[in-house]
């Protein structure tokens, strides 16, 4: 048995119903859908246009797809505590004894912040900021099918420990000294661990790759005042991302030292200092949060505008509060623990940073709100959840903000209040920023439009699911409710619970909404077609070329001389699809090669994540030389890209004539 | 309909204050203060969250598309008038909130004492996994899972913990803190009323969490003395070997009293003897870890 270090039969929880039936169920549909790839012979399609390709879009689309999937696990794991808190009452210990609901909301918390959210800020930025640009793609497209994958190979481990093992029972903060060896010997803080170090290596990348492609490659003549403000969003959150995950992975890095080779960063003996960890997570944990609210404030904007058939007001203080937000952020961490009893000065300076970060965000919400002010708002499915997410994000902000003030802190940290509060502006701020995203430009994505009655539908029970799931937490938090209970004695808190069920069970029909949305429109995509490029009348350059675009996005890069480049060019020039295109010289395009150096490469990161998890460590090694050999290959490849002939651009014009060369 | 909601939901939070054991409901100095703060806080965020939630809706209503009457200004994207007025209404709201939470950090700086004629009580608590230890050092017996405590004088705690960390929280009297091993952390509450008020941890510690649940019971001056007297003769005493087994985890553990404790048992558990700590005090005087 030692061949395969800490795994055996034991590991699988054949005991345990709930977890078997819903692993059963997961490996059963991963199966039949594999199967039905086979038989169907869609695997060269699938590796040679998807899993191989470098092309931003592409990548983007696939983030999202992964983020849609875990939100659907997130979101059981969310049923289930509802569920529990809701029966658990009185003597009641509910249906999840402790080992097994510590698991859930560890997984929850976990699985929402960074293989759903995560993934869907990233996937949209990687879908839009090019087509923004006026670029045929990121800087380093490779490093970017990379990132992707390293958080594919994240998502997997998580899941696997819902089958192999178990996953850590400490909360999503994995607070040292619980998450010590000394207090959580099993597997599943190793899961946690591990396959956040491999999903967040592939965020840093992705951070980079970002950050090089905004500052290097705008198209010409898009200075960065000229620049969409979803780009500057994004420019901000790539910023954070490589100034914050550094930090986790070094914080991770330690903790993974104690646990492995025995080391005293956090532990209680030895010297080791526990408040170190929590200081390091929200050092992180802290810029984490406007790394997923930041490019959802640019998604808000680009919507509003849009809709409202006006440029955004106040571009500049946009601009302005998107930085000050930026690096603000970095300086607001202790108020995630002002009851860890530091002086009254460092409180009250925490304390006053944070509410300083509420002046640029106040700022927006004004600025959206003046962008409607002599609009002609057509309320589409993306308006409608920018109206919800203005209306929902302030109670949000001014809960936070409430608690920023250490007093109120004390009283109602770590309490339902608190879980209230966050979800209000995670759900209120990133999910309906990326649904609204996810409306806006699908079109842009797949040539045609999302149907709008179930997508209103969703929006609608979404809102009112959000309304009823969290508002009785910030009562039962002022009732004294704290988070992570797994039952409770006081009975007057039951009906509140109820109701929070209910609403969870609102969102759920939101979320089954959203499914059929996307049945329904794929059976009537000829209907919702898109022929124009162009179908919410936009003002940026993504919505120049056709839909879907072309591999090289644009057939002659955009020339742009002010903000809003192509509504600009719209004015000036009322020449549509309906007129010939003029004579136009045709120039072949260098595009990257596909490569398969980001999948193989995330296969050895799981194969190297187990091994370690399950101290296999032959295992580790032969994953670790795989991975360096994958990189080995790539960094010595012949050819990194191949050219696109001129005619096939120039066929591709012809039957897609909706590009205006700007 | 979501502002009515929240409206709805306001009122309701502050009828049930009035019934439950909540924050809303202090039962001491702290408390009430702390409740204040939320009150003054919330009121001030109100006065600018709510008519910016209905023009939001009115604004978006008003200029939707089908509205022949609302005025069309496709160019209307810049007015430096409104700018410096979009960025000074919530700079002045902040002003506001965050003289309110530099004044309220220092003067309910948890470990400030209570101005009060009485004569503090000295409680030293330990979170254990999973229950918690209270030791009352000047009268030389301790308690488990039960707090008692006299009406009208100020309490003045020590908390640390035997092993991961845990939040001391009683809502009603006010002010959590964390508990954490090595260090000491400090907290004056009182309680102004008598009565039985819930408290609980409030930093997940592991599986037996959920019950780490005590009753403070504020009572009179002469109650305590007689409660005093009753731990005294119940017999239990708490050295380093009942300390040890206590110290075992185990879950929903019943209240329980010791009738003597052994001096100095909480600075021991405070500091825990280490090779690093034994070196440092051989080698130099140096700086306890904990907070003196």
């Amino acid at each position: 048995m030692k061949l395969l270090g800490k795994l055996d039969w034991s590991a699988i929880p054949f005991d345990q119903p709930i977890v078997m039936g819903a692993s059963g169920g997961m490996v059963l549909a991963i199966a039949l859908i594999l199967a039905w790839i086979t038989v169907k012979g869609y695997w060269p399609y699938l590796w040679s246009e998807w899993l191989t390709s470098v092309d931003h879009k592409r990548i983007g689309i696939m983030y999202f797809i992964l983020a849609l999937i875990m939100l659907l696990r997130g979101f059981a794991d969310a049923i289930m505590m509802r569920a529990q808190q809701a029966v658990a009452a009185g003597g009641a210990q509910g249906f999840l004894p402790p080992e097994h609901y510590d698991q859930i909301f560890s997984a929850h918390g976990a699985i929402m912040i960074f293989f759903v959210a995560m993934p869907l800020v990233i996937g949209l930025m990687n879908f839009v900021v090019p087509l923004q640009l006026g670029i045929r793609d990121v800087a380093f497209p490779t490093l970017n099918s990379v990132s992707l994958w390293l958080t594919a190979s994240g998502i997997l481990l998580t899941n696997i420990s819902l089958v192999v093992g178990e996953y850590a029972k400490t909360g999503w903060v994995a607070y040292a000294p619980l998450s010590e060896l000394e207090f959580s010997p099993g597997v599943g803080v190793d899961y946690y661990l591990w396959a956040l170090q491999i999903a967040g290596v592939g965020t840093l990348m992705a951070g980079i790759n970002f950050v090089a492609t905004i500052l290097k490659m705008r198209a010409p003549g898009m200075s960065l005042m000229r620049m969409p403000v979803f780009c500057w969003t994004a420019l901000a959150t790539n910023l954070l991302i490589v100034a914050a995950f550094p930090v986790l992975t070094a914080t991770f890095a330690m903790l993974l030292l104690d646990r492995y080779l025995g080391f005293h960063f956090f532990t209680l003996a030895g010297e080791g200092n526990q408040m170190m960890y929590v200081n390091l997570f929200w050092i992180w944990g802290h810029p984490e949060v406007y790394i997923l609210i930041l490019p959802m404030f640019g998604v808000f904007s680009e919507v509003v505008a849009t809709f409202s058939g006006k440029p955004l007001f106040g571009y500049r203080s946009m601009v302005a509060a998107t930085m000050a937000i930026c690096v603000l952020s970095f300086l607001v961490w202790l108020h995630h623990f002002f009851t860890m009893g530091a002086g009254a000065d460092v409180n009250g300076f925490f304390g006053v940073m944070t509410m300083i970060i509420a002046v640029p965000t106040g700022v927006k919400i004004f600025n959206w709100l003046f962008t409607m002010y002599g609009g002609r708002v057509r309320f589409t499915v993306p308006v409608l959840w920018a109206v919800g997410f203005m209306v929902t994000f302030v109670i949000g902000g001014m809960t936070g903000v409430l608690m920023a003030v250490p007093p109120a802190s004390f009283q109602l940290h770590n309490s339902l209040f608190l879980i209230a509060h966050f979800h209000n502006v995670i759900i209120g701020g990133v999910v309906f920023g990326a649904m609204a995203g996810y409306n806006y430009w699908f079109p842009k994505a797949f040539g045609f439009t999302l149907d709008a009655r179930w997508g209103k539908a969703s929006f609608w029970c979404w809102l009112v699911g959000f309304y009823l799931a969290f508002m009785p937490l910030y009562v039962l938090g002022l009732m004294g409710m704290t988070r992570r209970m797994q039952h409770y004695d006081n009975l007057g808190w039951q009906p509140w619970l109820v109701v929070a069920a209910i609403g969870a069970l609102v969102i759920g029909a939101g979320i089954f909404c959203q499914v059929v949305q996307l049945v329904v429109s794929i059976r009537r995509r000829e209907q919702y077609r898109d022929a124009t490029g162009d179908p919410w009348n936009g003002r940026t350059l993504e919505w120049s070329t056709a839909s879907p675009p072309p591999s090289w996005n644009f057939a002659f890069v955009p020339r742009v001389a002010g903000k809003d480049a192509f509504w600009a060019r719209k004015k000036a020039l009322p020449l549509r699809q309906d007129q010939p295109a003029p004579a136009r010289e045709y120039k072949p395009i260098e595009m990257p090669r596909n490569s398969a150096t980001g999948f193989v490469n995330a296969f050895f990161a799981v194969v190297i994540g187990f091994a370690l998890i399950w101290h296999i460590w032959w295992m580790a090694g032969l994953g670790a030389l795989g991975a360096f050999l994958t990189i080995l290959v790539f960094a010595f490849r012949e050819e990194g890209e191949f050219e696109i002939p001129a005619a096939q651009i120039a066929q591709f014009d012809r039957t897609h004539p909706v590009e205006i060369a700007l | 309909m979501r502002v009515r909601a929240f409206a709805v939901l306001l009122i309701a939070a502050a009828a049930l204050g009035g019934c439950t054991e909540g924050v809303l409901d202090p039962k001491g100095p702290i408390a009430a203060a702390e409740r204040q703060i939320l009150f003054n806080s919330l009121a001030i965020m109100l006065a600018i969250v709510i008519p910016t939630i209905l023009a939001t809706l009115a604004v978006a209503f008003w200029y939707r598309s089908s509205n022949q009457r609302a005025r069309y200004l496709p160019d209307f994207e810049y007015s430096g008038r409104l700018e410096l007025l979009v960025w000074s209404i919530p700079a002045m709201t902040v002003l506001l909130v965050g003289g309110v939470a530099w004044v309220g950090a220092h003067d309910l700086d948890p470990r400030k004492p209570i101005a009060s004629a009485q004569q503090p009580v000295a409680v030293q608590v330990v979170s254990l996994d999973w229950k918690w230890l209270f030791i009352y050092p000047e009268q030389g017996i301790a308690s488990v899972n039960h707090l008692t405590v006299p009406v009208g004088t100020p309490i003045s705690f020590e908390l640390t913990s035997s092993s991961v960390m845990n939040s001391f929280f009683v809502p009603q009297l006010g002010s959590q803190i964390y508990t954490m091993s090595g260090m000491v952390t400090r907290l004056q509450l009182q309680a102004d009323h008598a009565g039985t008020y819930p408290g609980l941890s409030a930093n997940f510690s592991g599986d037996g969490f959920a019950d780490m649940r005590f009753d403070v019971d504020a009572v009179s001056a002469e109650q305590f003395a007689q409660w005093i007297t009753h731990a005294r003769s119940s017999g239990a005493v708490l050295d380093a070997a009942t300390y040890a087994d206590l110290a075992k985890p185990s879950k929903a553990v019943a209240p329980s009293i010791y009738g003597a404790v052994a001096p100095k048992l909480f600075h021991d558990i405070a500091n825990p003897p280490s090779a690093m700590n034994v070196m440092a005090q051989l080698v130099c005087s140096a700086p306890q870890r904990s907070e003196k």
